[in-house]
C-alpha cells in the first residue's frame, strides 16, 4: 500500500474545556474521495479548521505527502496560507467567496500563490510578469468553462445562484492546484437536480486523479461518490469503512437514530 | 401624482427645517442697540424653499420609477457611469485624455498665480488620495492617521534640508522611503485589527507623530516650525516666485501623471487583486494561499509612499512647516475624498479630490456659508451616491473560447 497523501493521527481539539476532537485518524489516498460524516455538532467542520491552520490543534499531527516524492511534511501548526502552499485547498460550509470581485477574479486569485508576480512586477509589467497574467488568466478561465460558468466570467460574484456560487468556489479551490481538496458541505441548500449536477462536477474532478474529502450531510451524494466513509460522533471516529458497510454499521445508526429503548 | 400623504410629508420635513435653522436664520443679537431682531420672513422663505426642494426630489423618484417600469433591462448598464464607459471607448479615450492633457498643461498660462497656487494644493490630494485609497479603498484598511506619513515626508525634507543642506530631488525618493517605513512600523502592530478597531490605532497612530513633532523642540524646532525651506531647484537656475511655482506645478502634474501610471497597474495585478480579496473576506483569502501579513504591510507602506512624496513637495512649495498643517482635519478631507469620489476607483478619487478641494475656495462667494453650504454638499452626497461620485467598475476580461 502506497502511503496515503493526507494522514491525521491522534488529532485532538480543545476549546477550553470542551474536547470538540478526540484522538482522531483519518487517511486519503490518492485519486480517492473520502466522505466525513456525523450527526450536527460531531465536529467535522472542527476537523477541517484544524486541518487547514484555520485552529492550531490541541494535539495529534497532520502529515502531507506528495505522490511520488515520498518526503511527508507536517501541516500542524502552519498559517492557512502555507497549508494551501503546501497543497490543501478547502471551500467553506457558509460560501466565502470575493462578493465584489467578477466570478474570473474569484478565481484568479486561486492562483495567487503559484505565482509570485510582486510590486515592481506589477509596476513595470515585463515580459515575465505579462507571462504569468496570461498563464492566471487561461487556466482560471479554463477552470470557468469546466464548472460552466465561462459565459459569466465578467459577472460579480454576489450576483451569481447559490448553486453556482458553491461551484464557483469548487473552482476557486482548484486553481491552487491542490493535492487534495476539502469540501465543506458542498451540497448544503441545493435542491435535487443541483445535487446531481454537483455529484456529476465532483465526479469529473475526481476522474482527473484528484483527491477529495468532504463533508456532507446529504446521504445520497455521499453513498453514490465515496469510496470510503469515515463516521464521527461528539469528536471520536466511530465507524470507517466502504459505504455499504457504513450503511449497516449498529454503531451509525445508532447515532444517527439513536438507541432502542427496551422497556 | 403627489398623494396627500406625501404632501404632508413633505410639510412636516419643512417644518423641521424652519426649527433646525431658527437659531442661525431669524434670530440676530444686535449687541450694539442691544435688542433681538426676530426675522419671520427668512424662516417663511427657509420653509417655502425646502418645501419646493422635497417637491423636485420626490418628482425626480417618481421619474426615475416610470422609467424603471418601462424599461427594466437598461437598469443594470445605467448603473456603469459615463465616464467609465467614455473610458472603456479607446477612440474616445485618447481624445479626452489629449483635451485634459491640454487643459493641465496650459492651465498656470492662463490664470494667475493664486489659481495656480490652489491648484498646485488639488493636485497634491489627488495624489493624497490615490495613496489612500490603496489602503482604504483597495485593501479596506480603514486609516484615520494617514496624515503622519505626509508629516514625515514633509518634515524628512524640512530636517534634511536644515541641517545637511541636501535638495529637494535627493530627498524626494528619501521622503517617500521614510513615509514607506513608517507605513510599515504602523502595520506591524496592527496587523490583526480589523474595521472600527484598526481606525482608532491609525487615529491615535496620526495623533502621535503630530504630537512629537510638537513637542520634540531639539528635534522638530516644535510649534514654531522650521522655515526657509529651499524651493525645488533647477539645473541652478534663479527662479523668481512665480516662476518657481510655475515648476512645482508642473513637477506636481507629472507626479499625479506618475501615481496615476502606478496605483492603475498595481490594480489589475496579482498584488491589486490580493488587496481586494482581503477587504472582501480575510479568512477565504488566507484560505486561498494568501498572506495576510504581507498584503497589509505592502497595502500600508506603498499607500505611505505616495503621501510622503507629497509631503516632501509641500514643504517645498510652502518653504515653511510646522505640525499645525498635520492635524487630524486633514487626514478626515483625504478619507472624505476618497470615499466621496468612490472607494477603489481611480477616476473617483481624482475628482473626488478636486471636487474636495476647489469647491471651498470657489465658494468663497458665499462668505461666511461656505462650510455650511460644503457640509451640505456632502450629505446630499452621501444620502444620493453613497458609493461616491465614480463607483469602481471591475476589469472585464475577454477570451475565446476554447471548446
Amino acid at each position: 500500500m502506497t502511503t496515503p497523501i493526507l494522514k491525521v493521527t491522534g488529532l485532538t481539539m480543545d476549546f477550553g474545556g470542551i474536547r470538540a476532537l478526540n484522538k482522531l485518524d483519518l487517511d486519503v489516498h490518492t485519486g480517492e474521495i473520502v466522505a466525513l460524516i456525523g450527526p450536527n455538532g460531531a465536529g467535522k467542520t472542527t476537523f477541517f479548521n484544524c486541518v487547514t491552520g484555520i485552529y492550531v490543534p490541541t494535539a495529534g499531527d497532520v502529515l502531507l505527502t506528495p505522490p511520488g516524492a515520498g518526503k511527508s511534511t507536517s501541516l500542524k501548526g502552519l498559517k492557512p496560507n502555507h497549508v494551501t502552499m503546501k497543497g490543501l485547498a478547502r471551500t467553506f460550509q457558509n460560501i466565502r467567496l470575493f462578493p465584489k470581485m467578477t466570478v474570473l477574479e474569484n478565481v484568479m486569485i486561486g492562483r495567487h500563490c503559484r505565482t509570485k508576480a510582486f510590486i515592481i512586477g506589477a509596476i513595470f509589467r515585463g515580459p515575465a510578469t505579462r507571462k504569468e497574467e496570461q498563464e492566471i488568466m487561461a487556466m482560471s478561465f479554463s477552470l470557468l468553462e469546466k464548472i460552466g460558468l465561462a459565459d459569466k466570467a465578467n459577472e460579480l460574484a454576489e450576483n451569481l445562484s447559490y448553486g453556482e456560487q458553491r461551484r464557483l468556489e469548487i473552482a476557486r479551490a482548484l486553481a491552487t492546484e491542490p493535492l487534495l481538496l476539502l469540501l465543506d458541505e458542498p451540497a448544503a441548500g441545493m435542491n435535487p437536480q443541483e445535487t446531481q449536477e454537483l455529484i456529476n462536477l465532483i465526479r469529473e474532478i475526481s476522474s482527473d486523479g484528484q483527491a477529495i474529502l468532504l463533508i456532507e450531510h446529504d446521504m445520497k451524494l455521499v453513498m453514490t461518490l465515496s469510496d470510503r466513509i469515515f463516521v464521527m460522533d461528539y469528536g471520536k471516529k466511530i465507524a470507517e469503512g466502504r459505504p455499504e458497510e457504513i450503511r449497516t454499521n449498529p454503531e451509525v445508526i445508532k447515532a444517527y437514530l439513536g438507541e432502542d429503548v427496551d422497556a | 401624482m403627489f398623494s396627500i400623504n406625501e404632501l404632508k410629508k413633505g410639510a412636516l420635513i419643512s417644518l423641521w427645517f424652519v426649527f433646525l435653522t431658527f437659531p442661525i436664520m431669524v434670530i440676530k443679537v444686535d449687541p450694539i442697540e442691544r435688542i433681538v431682531q426676530w426675522r419671520w420672513t427668512n424662516a417663511v422663505m427657509v420653509g417655502v424653499g425646502t418645501f419646493i426642494v422635497y417637491c423636485i426630489i420626490q418628482f425626480a423618484k417618481y421619474r426615475k420609477a416610470l422609467k424603471a417600469e418601462e424599461s427594466n433591462e437598461t437598469e443594470s448598464k445605467d448603473q456603469v457611469s459615463f465616464i467609465h464607459k467614455l473610458l472603456a471607448n479607446p477612440k474616445q479615450r485618447n481624445i479626452l485624455f489629449m483635451v485634459l492633457a491640454a487643459i493641465i498643461l496650459i492651465f498656470p498660462h492662463l490664470f494667475s498665480t493664486y489659481q495656480t497656487n490652489i491648484m498646485i494644493t488639488a493636485l497634491m490630494y489627488v495624489v493624497l488620495g490615490l495613496g489612500l485609497n490603496i489602503v482604504v479603498g483597495m485593501a479596506g484598511l480603514l486609516d484615520l492617521g494617514f496624515v503622519a506619513f505626509y508629516a514625515v515626508g514633509a518634515y524628512s525634507y524640512a530636517l534634511l534640508n536644515h541641517h545637511f543642506g541636501l535638495g529637494f530631488w535627493e530627498v524626494l525618493p528619501i521622503g517617500g522611503g521614510l513615509a514607506a517605513i513608517a507605513g510599515i512600523l504602523l502595520g506591524y502592530p496592527v496587523l490583526r485589527l480589523r474595521g472600527d478597531y484598526l481606525a482608532i490605532v491609525t487615529l491615535g497612530f496620526g495623533e502621535i507623530i503630530r504630537l512629537v513633532l510638537e513637542n520634540w523642540n531639539e528635534f522638530s524646532k516644535g510649534p514654531s516650525g522650521i522655515s526657509n525651506i529651499s524651493r525645488p531647484e533647477l539645473f541652478g537656475l534663479e527662479l523668481t516666485l512665480e516662476q518657481s511655482i510655475l515648476y512645482i506645478y508642473y513637477i506636481m502634474v507629472a507626479f499625479m501623471v506618475f501615481t496615476i501610471f502606478v496605483v492603475n497597474r498595481l490594480q489589475d495585478s496579482r498584488l491589486g487583486r490580493a488587496w481586494v480579496a482581503l477587504r472582501e473576506d480575510e479568512i477565504a483569502c488566507q484560505a486561498m494561499g494568501i498572506d495576510k501579513q504581507k498584503t497589509k504591510l505592502t497595502a500600508f507602506s506603498l499607500g505611505a509612499f505616495w503621501a510622503g512624496i507629497v509631503g516632501v513637495i509641500f514643504a517645498a512649495k510652502t518653504t515653511f512647516i510646522n505640525p499645525a498643517s498635520f492635524t487630524f482635519l486633514e487626514s478626515a478631507i483625504i478619507l472624505s475624498i476618497v470615499v466621496l469620489g468612490g472607494m477603489g476607483s481611480i477616476v473617483g478619487v481624482i475628482i473626488g479630490a478636486l471636487v474636495l478641494i476647489l469647491l471651498p475656495e470657489y465658494l468663497r462667494a458665499l462668505s461666511e456659508y461656505r462650510m455650511l453650504a460644503f457640509g451640505a454638499i456632502l450629505v446630499m452626497m452621501m444620502v444620493f451616491r453613497p458609493q461616491g461620485l465614480i463607483a469602481n467598475v471591475r476589469r472585464t476580461y475577454r477570451f475565446k473560447k476554447t471548446s
